[in-house]
């Protein structure tokens, strides 16, 4: 072997463990400013119109909707799917009572017995301006739900533009869905 | 006395001693001053103890209830059993990094008190490596992740323990696993050590092996330990998830296999230098980014540990003096370092280089798999998971010929092997295997099961006859035997040992390919059958524990009829955590485990349901024995008179014609 060889076989290590390091650095760079996400759970759906559905209301909350109405909306919605099983929704809600505040958000219960939902909707003040119920979560299935709560913003005419897979309040509020509601 | 203020100084005191230890040996040694070199060791034993007196500090902490201090206000609670709150010390990120730290201030004091027969610059410039590297990770302590913080005000009690961990697997886990990770230091040290000298020598190969060898006995048996705890405390049935936390310990435990290995051809024919000194680098630069990434919460895991991205920098930047360094230093001092064997692929060396290639494929395969994901994320914004299916796919194969060649490789003779004569050593153990073929055939399915497990019987089959062939069985009488057996080396059994451990682990995973479980919702006193048993829900009762509310189910298991056991799943609910842990019920007879898991309850009154989980696991038990047996076998050779007296004093006459 000749020493040219020799020295570039020994000094592979080090480039490839060079490599390597910058690409943490990097991804622990945006880490800190919020560009990366390991845990992100990435929707195939953004950017894709809602799929078709029509789901009952809860007892004494309503009718539900269809997907037809959501795309109807003159506003941009928040989509918000949730279960009263769910720790982080119970967590969530003040947060979507605030946020309520300033844009329509409707609610899926997902996976729920309809009192238990509606009980649980109703318990402080229901954030929701429409509630629908899908019972055995074949819709949530459809929008690519992986677990609860997991919210999506839509656009008027139906077509999804935000995803988030955490508990919501209103700092995500304002970092993440107002931005999106100016360009609307 | 034992305040955390004492502790915190005390922590402060061995990093600045740690500091000395790295600058003024390496000094002594380049001026070639014996009396500054000899510092090191007491340097070393000083570092040890106010470290040691640290991390006492701590305990009493967290034992006495001083919930001032954050640490202990965080993870503990008065409720919490003594043992847990001692073993809890280590259960969080602060704690586990000073653990971390005084292990390997345990090292250098190892280094120091054993190492006597070592050159005293190579020992000074060892020991100043080890103390550099402690210098860091104390500083690492102090600076990010300090455990003495206090809190104002103090709260009456503690937030409790993660009820998951409340588990004497988990408690000792941590120091076991972690004496594996940072016992890979001290071969580190010593490949930086000869890259300074520039000299790497059959006796350096033998001073590094038993360092490598106990390094990885702890590594084996803190793997073996967690798997086993993941499969009978998640309950998920499950005992490995190529998850990246258990990834991170297996990727050193393959190169330091390797190493363990390669060392062994540096000791006997001064070959495969260049490599050793990268793997024994690489070994330990895995351990540290293994252990620390997933800290930085970079790697996506299921064992969550509290991330923060800020620690991530400080943690990133160390890594890269300790890994950059080393690995530089390897690019402008290794082309240096010389073989002078010479390799025929059929002998013993030319076994152990096979070895190698095909632990570190395996390895490349893991590391792959596992920063593929966060790399994919980065650089195409695309989230991607890597799972089982691409590992079992990936690494079976690469198993397979590994195996193969652990039979062949023992039974080689170095320098040069003449096959037919190999070959006739190896009839007895073929034909061991072609009958485990059968039995395989007939017992599994799937053809890479198959392969595996009539490979793991070739794999004992020829360890043992190795073993009955150095002791004469058949050739001497019983006289003879018994003398061979007393002189055959310790070293020869512990790695026939580790061999046979390394293929009752391959069993039991070929076993568990074939575990059969089934879900199930039944009324009480309905009865399932899974693979040939009946299983009858017999009752659920309610109780309330120490700290919890459990459901607790009584499953018979009956078998033609027989009843084999009653099992006894649970399932608490720890109110104060808001946290629900399922208790498995486990029926081992060392082949098979039945293994039990009670789920959620459904309706009420008549219609009351409950979800079962019902497991038959094959040789499940074989995978975590094989892995204690792997481990015997290295500490069965440790115990070796060669390896402890070392090379500078020249083995007698009688142990150069033995061996």
């Amino acid at each position: 072997m000749n020493a040219t060889r020799r020295g570039i076989l020994t000094a592979a290590p080090i480039i490839g463990a060079g490599v390597l390091g910058v690409g943490f650095w990097r991804i622990l760079s945006d880490m800190r400013s919020g560009a990366f996400d390991p845990r992100a759970i990435k929707n195939p759906n953004v950017g894709k119109p809602i799929p078709s559905f029509a789901m009952p209301g809860l007892p004494g909350l309503g009718d539900g909707f269809t997907d037809a109405e959501l795309k109807a909306q003159h506003r941009p919605v928040l989509v918000n799917f949730f279960a009263s099983w769910c720790i982080p929704c119970v967590a969530e809600m003040p947060g979507l009572r605030a946020i309520s505040r300033n844009m329509p958000i409707w609610g899926i219960a997902y996976e729920d017995k309809p009192e238990n939902a509606a009980g649980f909707v109703q318990r402080d003040g229901s954030p929701y301006a429409r509630v629908a119920s899908d019972r055995h979560g074949r819709v949530a299935i459809d929008w690519g739900v992986t677990g609860v709560p997991e919210s999506f913003l839509v656009a008027p005419g139906g077509r999804i533009i935000w995803h988030g897979s955490a508990a919501l309040d209103p700092q995500i509020y304002e970092a993440e869905i107002r931005p999106r509601l100016a360009g609307l | 006395m034992f305040g955390p203020e004492q502790g915190h100084f005390a922590l402060a005191l061995a990093c600045v001693l740690a500091l000395v230890q790295f600058a003024v040996p390496l000094w002594g040694a380049s001026r070639r001053d014996a009396r500054l070199v000899g510092l090191a060791p007491y340097l070393a034993v000083s570092q040890l103890i106010a470290l040691g007196y640290s991390f006492l500090c701590l305990v009493m902490c967290a034992v006495s209830d001083d919930f001032s201090v954050q640490n202990v206000a965080a993870n503990s609670a008065v409720s919490k059993p003594l043992l847990y709150k001692i073993t809890g010390v280590w259960g969080n990120h602060e704690g586990s990094v000073l653990l971390w730290t005084l292990i390997l201030a345990v090292c250098g004091g190892a280094v120091s008190l054993f190492g006597r027969n070592l050159p005293d610059i190579l020992r000074g410039r060892v020991l100043a490596i080890l103390g550099g590297v402690s210098a860091g990770f104390q500083m690492f302590c102090l600076l990010t992740s300090d455990p003495f913080d206090r809190v104002f005000p103090a709260p009456m009690d503690g937030q409790g323990m993660n009820p998951l961990l409340q588990d004497p697997g988990l408690a000792f886990h941590p120091p076991i696993l972690y004496t594996g990770y940072v016992g890979f230091a001290v071969p580190f040290a010593f490949a930086v050590a000869a890259l300074i000298e520039g000299r790497v020598d059959a006796a350096w190969g033998r001073w590094v092996r038993p360092w490598a060898v106990a390094a990885w006995c702890f590594l084996t048996c803190g793997i073996a330990l967690g798997s086993w705890w993941s499969y009978y405390v998640l309950g998920w049935g499950g005992y490995w998830f190529w998850d990246p936390v258990e990834n991170a310990s297996l990727i050193p435990w393959l190169t330091g296999t390797a190493l363990v290995h390669s060392a062994i051809v540096v000791e006997k024919r001064e070959g495969l230098k260049i490599w050793t000194v990268l793997l024994a680098i690489a070994t330990f630069s895995f351990s540290l980014s293994g252990t620390f990434l997933v800290r930085s919460g970079i790697l996506n895991s299921v064992h969550a540990f509290a991330n923060d991205p800020a620690r991530g920098v400080f943690i990133l930047a160390l890594l890269a003096i300790v890994i950059g360094g080393s690995l530089t230093l390897f690019a402008w001092r290794a082309p240096s370092l010389t073989s002078t064997g010479l390799f025929s692929p059929v002998s013993r060396e030319g076994s152990l280089v096979l070895n190698n290639i095909l632990l570190c494929s395996i390895c490349a395969v893991v590391v792959t798999g596992t920063m593929y994901p966060p790399f994919m994320q980065l650089l195409a914004g695309r989230t991607i998971s890597v799972g089982k299916p691409f590992f079992d796919a990936a690494t079976i194969p690469l198993t397979l010929p590994l195996l193969l060649a652990m039979g062949v490789g023992t039974a080689l003779p170095w320098k040069r092997a003449q096959l037919a004569r190999t070959f006739s050593h190896l009839y007895a153990a073929a034909g061991i295997a072609a009958i485990g073929l059968v039995l395989c055939f007939w017992k599994l399915s799937g053809i890479l099961p198959i392969a595996c497990g009539a490979l793991a019987v070739w794999v004992i089959a020829a360890s043992v006859s190795d073993v009955l062939r150095r002791i004469g069985i058949g050739h001497t009488s019983v006289q003879g035997v018994w003398e061979r057996m007393k002189n055959l080396p310790r070293s020869s059994w512990g790695a026939a040992l580790a061999h046979i451990g390394a293929g009752i682990t391959i069993l039991g995973l070929c076993g568990m390919s074939q575990a059969e479980h089934a879900i199930v919702e039944v009324h009480i006193g309905e009865t399932r059958s899974l693979a040939g048993d009946d299983w009858t829900l017999l009752d659920v009762h309610d109780y309330i524990g120490p700290n919890y509310k459990a459901m607790q189910a009584d499953i018979a298991i009956r078998h033609n009829g027989k009843l084999v056991t009653i099992l006894h799943p649970e399932k608490r609910d720890f109110t104060t955590q808001s946290q629900t842990t399922t208790e498995v019920a486990i029926h081992t007879n060392f082949i098979t485990d039945l293994y039990g898991v009670i789920g959620d309850r459904h309706g009420t009154g008549q219609d009351t349901t409950y979800v079962l989980r019902l497991h038959r696991n094959p040789l499940a038990p074989w995978m975590w024995l094989g892995g204690l047996v792997m481990a015997i076998g290295g500490a069965f050779s440790l115990s070796d008179r060669r390896m402890r007296i070392g090379a500078p004093k020249r083995a007698s006459a009688r142990n150069m014609a033995r061996a």
